[in-house]
């Protein structure tokens, strides 16, 4: 079978699955709309969160930053996966106890304020459409590398998808359709991350193979950095961020990461408090399957890249020599080759000489052409690329609808709405996001790359410290709180804003803190104010602290309706 | 709730210091050996990789997986023992 025969019937398959489980699983109640009814089992809540939280970013572009940035890209890997002790051990426990819908309900019901509430539902759908214009368009561009649809016709297919089964089935029919994404795109990442270990080092786990010895003697980091430093780069192993950014940036990610609405929601879905426990456990295993692959895929990857285009003596290879992939990847613009000195030979290094300007995705999408692997390995590659950015885009899509049907409708602006009317509004937040998002795949702003330091920031310095201190202050009270995150807010956006899109540069950076580490500072903030602001003023009132008594306890989360 | 209001003082203590003898591992395993002190340990081989530089690409999160499981049983244990699981 052709290859995009192949392509049609892996992305088709998968769709036609995800749209069997929206079927089943439509929902009837807000409840089931908004928590999946709370009966999810702990392992396949694990899934539908790692899969919820694993984006396009992540299955297309994280091995490419580690292989083009090296050292300095741990920030992301430890700080994408650090947040989930935090997760586990600060909050997921607690807020399952509280027992209510979404992140501005805890916000307010524990702040007892409406200017809390609004506070965090407007973070909540900030953090939200920051997240997934970049997903709607990772779809449309997968569609249109490997099936040679136009972009937009992509966007349009995979928008019309999510609209199925997240304004069917809700929370209910993501959380499934989530379990079966995760499947498909953990597949479509190990299979060509083992075949390309097994070639290039003979040991089966990538995990291992980064540190095998290769024919030449030397592991594959030493003859990285040997590669590297003769080509002009930076060595492979070595970083060029300064320690204190370095800090701040993991921290902003690990806390941010903690603070995202969309993943602290799936842990509303489980049936007792220990489930929630079990499940952020049960999230990470399956993340770091992929997480701690990712290193290894970069690495190879690299030597791969660099050989291939290089030769083995490293100075440049006959354009005609090389194999038929490159042709295949330069027609789409990932790679592009410009012959400067006209001897014929393609030329990479990080001087003057070279010739080769490569996009980060290739080492992801090209990966299995690069390593000679069958065709249906292609393929399925191309549905798990899918598979992680509409996984993705369902969870943001459904936080946003439920905190405008559920805090900001029913909770703040009409407290009579009917459940049924409650769940139309929902049903309908979630056409227009859906819309939006499609808006946002079609027309992107040119800044995705860079908001996504404001989706973090936003979320360590505002969401993550409010309901940190929710839980473990018994003393914190409204204006404390509504002090705080408002500081954290304001000062993260500014300084983001200031450096990313009015021509701050680098030298400028307070005590040498980039944008993505500056969410730190606006939590430390955050605390400070909140403690010396609720330290002025009169302590909650006692039903309060008997609420904040009550979710330290497990016992009683409330009874589960089956599924 | 069945909880006297000591054994729910004692309950969060002990839970409180679960927590914090996590969290310290999990500082120092990541800020500690992938960031702070991460030149220091690249002198040290460990398989193939400079020691600091699996800290922060693969060690780092091997360590939190195994972090949130022992708090899971932990956990598990001490609502037993005050009698608050479900």
């Amino acid at each position: 079978m052709s290859l995009d025969a192949l392509t049609f019937l892996f992305v088709g398959g998968s769709f036609a699955l995800y749209i069997g489980i929206a079927i089943w699983a439509r929902a009837g109640s807000t409840k089931e709309f908004y928590v999946a009814g709370g009966g999810v089992p702990p392992i396949a809540n694990g899934m539908a969160t790692a899969a919820d939280w694993m984006s396009a970013a992540s299955f297309i572009s994280l091995a490419g930053i580690v292989s083009f940035v090296g050292r300095d890209a741990s920030a992301y890997l430890m700080g994408w996966t650090g947040g989930y002790v935090l997760l586990a051990m600060l909050l997921a426990p607690y807020l399952r106890k509280f027992g209510k819908f979404t992140v501005p309900d805890f916000i307010g019901d524990r702040y007892y304020s409406n200017t809390a509430r609004t506070i965090a539902v407007v973070c909540t759908i900030i953090i939200s459409f920051t997240y997934v214009a970049g997903q709607m368009r990772g779809v449309g561009i997968v569609f249109s590398r490997y099936l040679h649809v136009d972009i937009n016709t992509g966007v349009i297919i995979g928008m019309t998808i999510v609209f199925f089964y997240a304004v069917l089935g809700g929370m209910k029919g993501i959380t499934y359709t989530q379990v079966a994404q995760y499947c498909v795109l953990i597949l479509a990442f190990m299979v060509p991350a083992i075949f390309l270990s097994l070639q290039v080092t003979g040991h089966l786990l990538p995990q291992t193979a980064l540190g095998a010895t290769l024919d030449n003697g030397q592991s594959v980091l030493a003859t990285l950095d040997k590669l590297s430093v003769e080509l002009g780069f930076a060595q492979y192993t070595a970083g060029s961020k300064t320690t204190i950014d370095l800090f701040f940036m993991t921290a902003a990610l690990m806390a941010g990461t903690a603070g995202l609405p969309h993943v602290i929601v799936r842990f509303f879905t489980v049936p007792r408090v220990k489930d929630a426990r079990a499940s952020a456990g049960w999230a990470l295993i399956f993340i770091a399957i992929l997480y701690t692959s990712v290193p290894g895929v970069a690495g190879f990857g690299r030597v791969n890249l660099i050989q291939t285009v290089n030769g083995v003596e490293n100075t440049g290879r006959e354009y005609s020599e090389i194999p038929a992939w490159f042709e295949r990847w330069e027609s789409t613009g990932l790679i592009k080759w410009e012959d400067k000195n006209s001897d014929g030979k393609v030329f990479y290094s990080k001087t003057e000489e070279n010739e080769l300007t490569v996009n980060r995705d290739i080492m992801v999408l090209a990966n299995p052409e690069i390593a000679q692997l069958p065709n249906w390995v292609i393929a399925l590659v191309a549905a798990g690329a899918v598979a992680a950015a509409l996984s993705t885009a369902a969870g943001l899509l459904l936080v946003i609808s439920t905190s405008i049907s559920h805090d900001l409708m029913k909770k703040t602006i009409n407290p009579n709405l009917s459940e049924k009317q409650e769940l139309l509004y929902a049903r309908g937040a979630a056409v227009v996001a859906i819309l939006v998002a499609g808006y946002f795949g079609v027309n992107p702003p040119g800044f995705v790359a860079q908001v996504v330091a404001l989706a973090f920031g936003l979320a360590a310095s505002s969401v993550f410290p409010a309901i940190l201190m929710g839980i473990f202050s018994k003393r914190m009270n409204t204006a404390g709180a509504v002090s705080g995150m408002i500081t954290g807010l304001v000062v993260t956006v500014a300084y983001i804003v200031y450096f990313k899109f009015m021509g701050g540069t680098s030298d400028q950076w307070f005590l040498g803190i980039s944008p993505e580490g500056f969410g730190t500072v606006g939590m430390i903030l955050n605390f400070v104010v909140a403690k010396v602001v609720s330290s002025m003023t009169a302590e909650p009132p006692t039903e309060i602290q008997q609420i904040v008594e009550d979710i330290r306890i497990p016992r009683g989360a409330g009874a589960a309706s089956s599924h | 709730m069945s909880l006297s209001n000591e054994n729910a003082q004692a309950y969060w203590s002990e839970n409180l210091r679960i927590i914090t003898t996590y969290l310290t591992i999990w500082f120092v395993v990541s800020y500690g050996c992938g960031v702070l002190f991460v030149d220091a340990l690249d002198q040290i081989q460990f398989f193939g990789f400079p020691l600091g530089f699996w800290f922060a690409q693969q060690g780092s999160i091997f360590v939190f997986v195994g972090l949130i499981w022992a708090y899971v049983f932990s956990m598990n244990k001490l609502d037993e023992k005050y009698d608050v699981h479900e």
